[in-house]
């Protein structure tokens, strides 16, 4: 079930006939970059101020264009690209309001450092700054979401923009970087010469820590009765998932991986304590509490893993490892700073450390913890419950499966519920916590993989965010599987009027809501619709055997509350456990 | 607490909008900030007087720090420096006044640079210290203009 998108020739062949030095226009220029920068799928919308770069485009067969419906669905699909595959997403969006329809996806991206390269036109260079028809201020608009971003004033600058950009956003703490280019620029002729080197003077990021704060760090572990790690999507984007292994093996020392950790460490391993947090486990939040030592690993004590700040991991010496030094003492203050890539770090303490050897009665109390503490909720036989959906999908995809997610309860459950064996398989978006992201976000990914299966789970509010992209998937037949959870309201945010606004439920009732089988027959994709478990294993099944994308709605209630749950403002070990 | 850093940046366009913004968007103070070039061509030196403990100042270095068009962050406070402004204030003062504005206008080393039928324009040059009491002593005749530069710094010595 592989897609169907035109193949592309080889890099090496390109490289060939592309390097050779040749007069071209800015557009091609920049196809001609994309290519040698190893770019194999772009994700874009026309409009007026990229006509030139769509009229290169025309016939253009070295990379995939994929024509979404919406900007947004664009750039969630080239965030979705990105982090399934680890190369940077490319997208391209017209002037004003092509480019201002990016935002949000910028900002997705931006939080949770995501390398995209994103490609706006701008009206002629002679009319900015004039409120011309379309003109924005891209750059001005998106300077506090982005890493980095360009405007082109010149094309003889195209080529080594271009190639900075992707060394931007790929290198360090990775990140959207935006090349804003004016429609003059791209029509405007020059002799191409690629670029391949860089000169950024005020840009070294530093990858290999200090030995001495290594030491320290290896010393600690020897001494500590309690202690614990945190991973996060650092462990994830620097690749050092196998070193990460290694280290927790080593030192079996307990881990506990956040959001965008999930992956990172394998779900099925007796040290792994599960996600901390609002909605982490009893043993991970209580774990945090009550260490003597917690080794931040590429994560950055985000509040939703943090909960109140002061009162968080009291007793523990912190250690906390980040390529970005501004994430160093920016929430916490560690004890033991180590700035550098994680996986060389880890590389450079795996041959350093051993056992934790006084830390044998603590792994008991998390064991005892995990039994008498696991993740539970109220199964049903008559209704469909949101977990055991999830519960379900795991098993048929034995956790081999890419999961993207929009945002609210249906993402928690498939935070908690599927199990992550591997990096890159989960894609959600953390930081930002943006709706609409999940679907086009698995269509990024699909494009990355083609021969993987890629599930999207959605709510039935998020879905409707970005539901056009189904068109995309019917024309491409992109076979993603599509899974809405629909408990016919706003799930997540009702949860809150629930627990903390006395069920005073305003504005989370969808109503009204489309009937989505027929919204997915409208755009050509196979629909299906499960209300009880049987229904749902036959409906799955279906799915699952059917090429091409298909769309499964599952009917759930709409009183299911995510548990754990820790309420704002209160200390991680506070946990609302549900009713059971 | 008064910190004032130094911050080598690249000579582009949009520059000066990144460094404000960062502060804007962070909830950093920026009491003055000032920008003009450097010594080293395609590079200019802004200096920036922030408030805030020592742990919001690193912030504001690392943060600087990730700026692709930012080269050098120097803490001056951290060192023996030399910082200035610059102020010119129009004075209300009718003939009779003069020569009591001149004793406070002499006492500072400030000079007069433009002389109206009934206003003075003062030019004064010194620490911020300097400029706030001068001021103050003029406010009395009556100020009708006043605009400073903010502080611009330098480290003292070789360094
Ligand atoms: C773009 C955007 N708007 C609003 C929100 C606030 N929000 C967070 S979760 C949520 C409810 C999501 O409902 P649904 O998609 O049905 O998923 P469920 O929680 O029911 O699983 C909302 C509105 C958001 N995260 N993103």
């Amino acid at each position: 079930m592989s897609a169907q998108i035109p193949e592309v020739r080889s890099t090496e062949e390109l490289r060939e006939k592309w390097n050779k030095p040749e007069v071209i226009s800015g557009s091609e220029i920049l196809l001609r970059s994309l290519v040698l920068e190893g770019v194999d799928t772009v994700f874009g919308y026309p409009g007026g101020a990229v006509l030139y770069i769509y009229d290169a485009l025309h016939g253009f067969t070295d990379f995939k264009h994929i024509l979404t419906r919406h900007e947004q669905g664009a750039i969630h699909a080239a965030d979705g690209y990105a982090r399934a595959s680890g190369k940077a997403g490319v997208c391209i969006a017209t002037s004003g309001p092509g480019a201002t329809n990016l935002v949000t996806g910028i900002a997705t991206a931006f939080m949770d450092s995501v390398p995209l390269v994103v490609i706006t036109g701008n009206v002629f260079s002679s009319l900015i700054g004039t409120d011309a028809f379309q003109e924005a201020d891209i750059t001005g608009i998106t300077m506090p979401i982005t890493k980095h971003s360009y405007l082109v004033r010149d094309v003889e600058d195209l080529p080594r923009v271009i190639h900075e950009a992707f060394h931007i956003a790929n290198t360090g703490r990775k990140g959207p970087v935006l090349v804003d280019i004016p429609k003059d620029v791209s029509a405007a002729k020059t002799l191409f010469t690629p670029v391949t080197t860089v000169n950024l003077r005020g840009y070294n990021p530093r990858t290999v820590p200090n030995k001495l704060q290594l030491d320290k760090l290896v010393r600690a572990i020897a001494v500590a009765e309690r202690p614990i790690i945190i991973a996060g999507g650092g462990v994830i984007y620097s690749g050092a998932h196998e070193a990460m292994f290694e280290f927790v093996k080593k030192t079996e020392i307990p881990i506990t991986t956040t959001l965008l950790g999930l992956g990172c460490f394998p779900s099925a391993e007796d040290l792994w304590m599960g996600m901390p947090g609002m909605h982490g486990t009893y043993t991970a939040n209580n774990a945090i509490q009550q260490c003597d030592l917690l080794i931040n690993i590429g994560a950055r004590f985000d509040d939703r893993v943090t909960g109140k700040l002061d009162g968080f991991a009291p007793k523990a010496k912190i250690v906390h490892i980040d390529i970005d030094p501004a994430e160093i003492g920016k929430n916490v203050s560690p004890d033991i700073p180590i700035v550098g890539d994680v996986k060389t770090v880890l590389e450079m303490l795996n041959p350093e450390v051993g056992r934790a050897t006084k830390a044998d009665a603590w792994r008991k109390t998390i064991a005892q913890w995990k039994q008498d503490q696991p993740l539970r909720y109220k199964d049903s036989e008559t209704e469909l419950k949101p977990q055991w959906v999830i519960e379900m999908i795991n098993e048929t995809t034995k956790g081999e499966a890419i999961v993207t997610t929009d945002v609210g309860q249906h993402q928690m459950w498939a935070a908690q519920y599927y199990k992550f064996n591997k990096p890159r398989s989960w894609i959600t978006s953390g930081g930002l916590g943006t709706m609409g992201f999940g679907f086009p976000s698995a269509i990024g990914a699909q494009m990355a993989f083609p021969e993987r299966l890629v599930v999207s789970i959605n709510g039935d509010g998020g879905m409707q965010m970005c539901s056009q992209e189904l068109a995309i998937c019917a024309i491409n037949n992109i076979p993603v599987k599509i899974v809405v959870i629909n408990n016919q309201v706003l799930g997540m945010v009702r949860q809150w009027q629930n627990l903390i606004y006395e069920k005073r439920y305003s504005y989370t009732d969808l109503g009204g809501s489309p009937d989505f089988v027929k919204l997915a027959e409208a755009y050509g994709v196979k629909g299906l619709r499960a209300t009880n478990k049987a229904e749902a294993n036959a409906a799955w099944q279906e799915a699952l055997e059917t090429p091409g994308p298909v769309l499964v709605e599952f009917v759930v209630p709409k009183d299911e509350n995510v548990y754990p749950m820790v309420t704002q403002g209160s200390t991680i070990d506070n946990m609302l456990m549900g009713d059971e | 607490m008064k910190h004032t850093i130094a911050v080598l940046v690249n000579d582009q366009p949009g520059v000066l909008q990144r460094v404000s913004g960062l502060f804007g968007r962070r909830g950093f103070n920026i009491e003055s900030i000032t920008v003009g070039q450097s010594e080293e061509v395609g590079l200019s030196r802004m200096v920036i007087v922030t408030l805030g403990d020592q742990s919001t100042l690193e912030q504001i270095e690392k943060q600087l720090y990730k700026l692709i068009d930012v080269i050098k962050v120097v803490d001056l406070g951290s060192r023996p420096m030399v910082a200035r402004e610059l102020a010119l204030i129009k004075v209300k003062s009718e003939p009779a006044e003069r020569p009591e504005i001149m004793g406070v206008i002499e006492t500072f080393r400030a000079s007069v640079v433009d002389i109206g039928s009934t206003s003075l324009l003062v030019q004064a040059v010194g620490d911020t210290q300097k400029i706030d009491a001068m001021i103050e002593l003029l406010k009395p005749y009556g100020i009708k203009e006043l605009s400073r530069t903010g502080v611009t710094a330098m480290i003292r010595g070789n360094g």
